[in-house]
């Protein structure tokens, strides 16, 4: 942003609803919308929230350190197991993936900002209001406790005469409609920045692997979240307003419900997943100097996950009878969808394969996603097949599936992702040496904590259940799990104190440091507000990588004397001369009117709600008669 | 989910190769090319009455789902009351109101084009219909509405009463959504802020207002003309 020259401001008094011109402080990241920054703050918000969704996790494996444990009363363990999977999906896996689609895309394919900055704006704050209005229930004593997939007729039974005598759904069923308002926006956001806003020439087979995955990912949410969203209106209904949608006893079909959470739940999985295939195939090729190993299947494979991810929900409800022809339906998609699963995972096995492989923090963490992705992929083809799926249904062997999808997959890949970019947003690199005491406690912990669980799974032990009876022969292998989960604790702390000890350190980076191959890595390290001083011109995949080296007549790399990156120029302009967008409010007061709406609907104040709106109305109209810019100063 | 629509018109960042001062506010304007040739709004706006048909789709599957049962669960005893859809319904009266808002869909269009032509009088005599048209359909669903409350049908009574109020309720929040959308486009051109450049806006108002007709026309077929089992 230019500097506001003085004299303007003295001679003009500022007008109505002008916007903020801070672009530095602590202040600016309120009012800010730039996509780096707005990135950071969902990476570090959804960090919080892994905190949170971490001492949940802690608390529910001391109540199962023994049989018969006494720490949680069910009603409490009901409360945090709900909570952990609601944040782990909706408030860490979510956010993490736009966190990282926020930074990167944008830098990825050449543009300057998203498509609407101030749209990605309002989709943070709505994420962090919806995030705090679900913490919030804990203070009303009514946290969300009906599962984070909250079944009906459990969740919809009015409070009167229900089963969950507190708030709780009704924080869960508003909560998640906010949140989704969140993720629409966000989805929206990213298709039209990657459809329209790519630099001359990167067409879209030349768009980096990761750019792909997080435009599935954004199709996937806008395609998914609205039934989930019909759903949960139901629900609140049939609890607030008598509705009949999940009452059986007046002809209402509580398997309705599972259908439609399920048509939203299957997709999102591969929503939580995507981005974690994107990443590695980002890292992995660096860090192999090789180039991804046919970039184009590992693409379509994605669309094919994105599509056949349409037809597997009913996977999720075989043991609800829906008949044998329906079951072998969706157990074929099932099975089917492994395929280009499966060929992702080869593909980044080639990449490896023979690669001058250096094995940073960043490639251990790649490295342990293939492996422990494909452990949970395995079990999950197992899912499958509907006998044996019937057998395993509600027992720990599909909490130990997930967890290695999920954790072993999404998580892995992101610290991957952490170590890969932290250079590239903030200047200096994360220690490398803390880094890998990070990984290796990670790696032991998640495995000493998910294994044993497909073994208590497959001798019976059920999920969700706040104990367990002694004489199972469970007691050791619950033991190892609760060290297993203190030891992902530790490693998560590790992270932390490598946060800071390695901002205080200050080891600059270059702003190639790691031989790159994608558009971000030709820009200086931390990147400046307006990304490119030119927009790059594209001629191929892996473009920063070919204007860096050519190869000579026996196909060695040979590399070029220029190097390719326009860092330099910067040093020469400092880019004041390129217009952006000011800084808004306006987003952030849209945001807040929906927590007051979401109070007044949870406790049924209308007044409330008519407040909430108010407020969202106001913000929306300052937003929309705003001024473009700060000040009419050129 | 519906307001978010109306920022459609908010910043496209500066993709104009810098150096452009000034260039670029409007996601559309200026003439600046974008990869697909479609401008940032209108996509938008597509994409999210795309993620709509969804949400209508869930609305309309459990309608379906439920559609009749109340009348064949009060014959085979599980309920005692089960109101019948057909003695309910006045088809004539919702005809009427359902027509005039597919006329308004007609409005829509002449506005647009008196806007596109720089006519902006006439603009704002098609737009000012289209939102009253808007507003008489939604009328006539008050009416209903109170009609049916006066004969005794709940939104508690059977899934009858669940579904019907619940979908078409949400479909008169878009309307109703769609009638301030309007209000304000005829506002902005009353202060002369909106014209013939700024076409695209009410464009991209008139895709969101086409797409709740053309769910009103899915709805109105399966809630009221497709026959009912006696």
């Amino acid at each position: 942003m230019t500097t506001v020259e003085h004299s303007a401001v003295i001679a003009q008094p500022r007008p109505l609803l002008a916007r903020p011109t801070k672009t530095s402080g602590w202040t600016s990241w309120f009012t800010t919308i730039d996509h780096k920054k707005i990135g950071i703050m969902y990476g570090a918000t959804a960090l919080i929230f892994l905190v949170a969704g971490g001492i949940e996790a802690l608390l529910i494996r001391l109540q199962l350190w023994r049989p018969n444990g006494t720490i949680l009363t069910a009603a409490t363990y009901n409360q945090l197991f709900t909570m952990h999977g609601t944040t782990m999906v909706f408030l860490v896996g979510m956010p993490l993936a736009v966190a990282f689609g926020n930074f990167l895309v944008p830098l990825m394919i050449g543009a300057r900002d998203v498509a609407f900055p101030r749209i990605n704006m309002l989709g943070y704050w709505v994420f962090l209001f919806g995030g705090i209005f679900l913490y919030s229930s804990f203070l009303f004593g009514s946290a969300p406790n009906g599962g984070w997939f909250g079944y009906t007729p459990l969740t919809s039974t009015p409070l009167a005469h229900g089963f969950l005598p507190s708030r709780g759904p009704d924080f869960w069923a508003v909560g998640l409609i906010m949140l989704g308002i969140g993720s629409v926006t966000s989805g929206v956001n990213f298709i039209v920045t990657i459809l329209n806003m790519r630099a001359p020439g990167m067409t879209l087979l030349r768009m980096p692997v990761f750019v792909w995955m997080t435009f599935i990912i954004a199709m996937l949410t806008l395609f998914a979240l609205p039934p989930v969203t019909a759903a949960l209106i139901q629900v609140y209904m049939d609890r607030n307003f008598g509705t009949n949608f999940f009452n059986a006893a007046q002809g209402g079909d509580p398997l309705l419900y599972q259908h439609l959470f399920w048509l939203f739940g299957h997709p999102e999985v591969y929503i939580l997943i995507l981005p974690g295939m994107g990443i590695v195939s980002e890292t992995l090729p660096v860090f192999s100097r090789k180039p991804l190993f046919g970039a184009r299947v590992v693409v379509m494979s994605g669309i094919a996950i994105g599509f056949v991810g349409w037809g597997v929900w009913v996977h999720h409800m075989y043991a609800t009878g829906l008949g044998p022809a329906t079951t072998t339906g969706f157990g074929i998609a099932t099975m089917a969808i492994a395929v280009p699963t499966g060929v992702k995972i080869f593909n980044w096995l080639g990449t490896v394969w023979g690669g001058a492989v250096r094995l940073t923090t960043s490639m251990l963490f790649s490295l342990g996603f293939i492996a422990m992705f494909t452990l949970g992929g395995l079990s999950g083809v197992m899912h499958s097949i509907v006998p044996s799926n019937a057998q395993q249904h509600d027992t720990y062997f599909v909490v130990a599936h997930f967890h290695y999808v999920l954790f072993g997959g999404l998580v892995f890949a992101i610290f991957s992702g952490f170590y890969y970019w932290w250079p590239k947003a903030f200047g200096h690199f994360l220690s490398e040496k803390m880094g890998k005491i990070n990984f290796w406690l990670l790696f032991i912990g998640f495995n000493l904590t998910f294994f044993p669980m497909h073994i208590v799974g497959l001798q019976g032990m059920p999920r969700r259940t706040y104990t367990y009876g002694a004489g199972h022969g469970w007691e050791l292998l619950n033991q190892m799990e609760t060290v297993g989960a203190f030891i992902i604790a530790l490693s998560v702390l590790v992270f932390f104190v490598n946060v800071i000890a390695s901002r205080i350190r200050n080891d600059v980076a270059p702003a190639d440091p790691w031989d790159g191959r994608t558009l971000e890595w030709s820009i200086p390290s931390p990147v400046p507000a307006y990304n490119f001083l030119e927009i790059p011109e594209v001629h191929e995949f892996d473009d920063f990588w070919h204007k860096k080296y050519t190869e000579d007549e026996e196909g060695r790399l040979v590399r070029l004397p220029s190097g390719g990156s326009d860092a330099g120029q910067h040093e020469v302009s400092d880019g004041s001369h390129i217009h952006l967008p000011s800084p808004s409010y306006w987003p952030m007061v849209f945001a807040l009117g929906l927590p007051i709406s979401g109070y007044g609907f949870v406790f049924k104040n209308w007044l409330l709600v008519g407040v909430g709106v108010a407020v969202l109305m106001f913000g929306l109209t300052a937003w929309l008669i705003e001024p473009d810019t700060a000040h009419e100063d050129h | 989910m519906t307001a978010v629509a109306e920022e459609a018109p908010a910043l496209g960042a500066g993709h104009d190769g810098g150096g452009h001062d000034g260039a670029g506010h409007d996601g559309s304007d200026h003439g600046h090319t974008t990869n697909t040739g479609v401008s940032n709004t209108k996509l938008a706006i597509w994409a999210f009455l795309s993620s709509e048909c969804l949400f209508f789709g869930s609305f309309i599957a459990s309608y379906l789902l439920y559609r009749g049962r109340d009348t064949n669960f009060q014959k085979a005893g599980l309920i005692k009351t089960a109101f019948k859809p057909q003695e309910l319904f006045n088809i004539p009266f919702t005809s009427a109101t359902s027509f005039i808002l597919l006329m308004s869909s007609l409005t829509m269009v002449l506005a647009l084009a008196a806007l596109q032509r720089g006519d902006e009088r006439r603009f704002r005599i098609w737009i000012a219909s289209t939102a009253l048209f808007g507003l008489t359909f939604i009328s006539g669903q008050v009416f209903e509405f109170t009609e049916f409350y006066q004969k005794g049908l709940r939104l508690s009574s059977g899934t009858f009463g669940s579904t019907f109020f619940v979908m078409t309720g949400l479909h008169g929040a878009h309307v109703t959504v769609g009638i301030f959308w309007l209000l304000s486009l005829y506002q902005r051109s009353l202060q002369g802020k909106l014209g013939p450049e700024k076409a695209e806006a009410v464009e991209v108002a008139g895709l969101y207002w086409h797409f709740v007709d053309i769910v009103w026309i899915l709805i109105f077929t399966v809630v009221y003309l497709v026959p009912y089992h006696k």
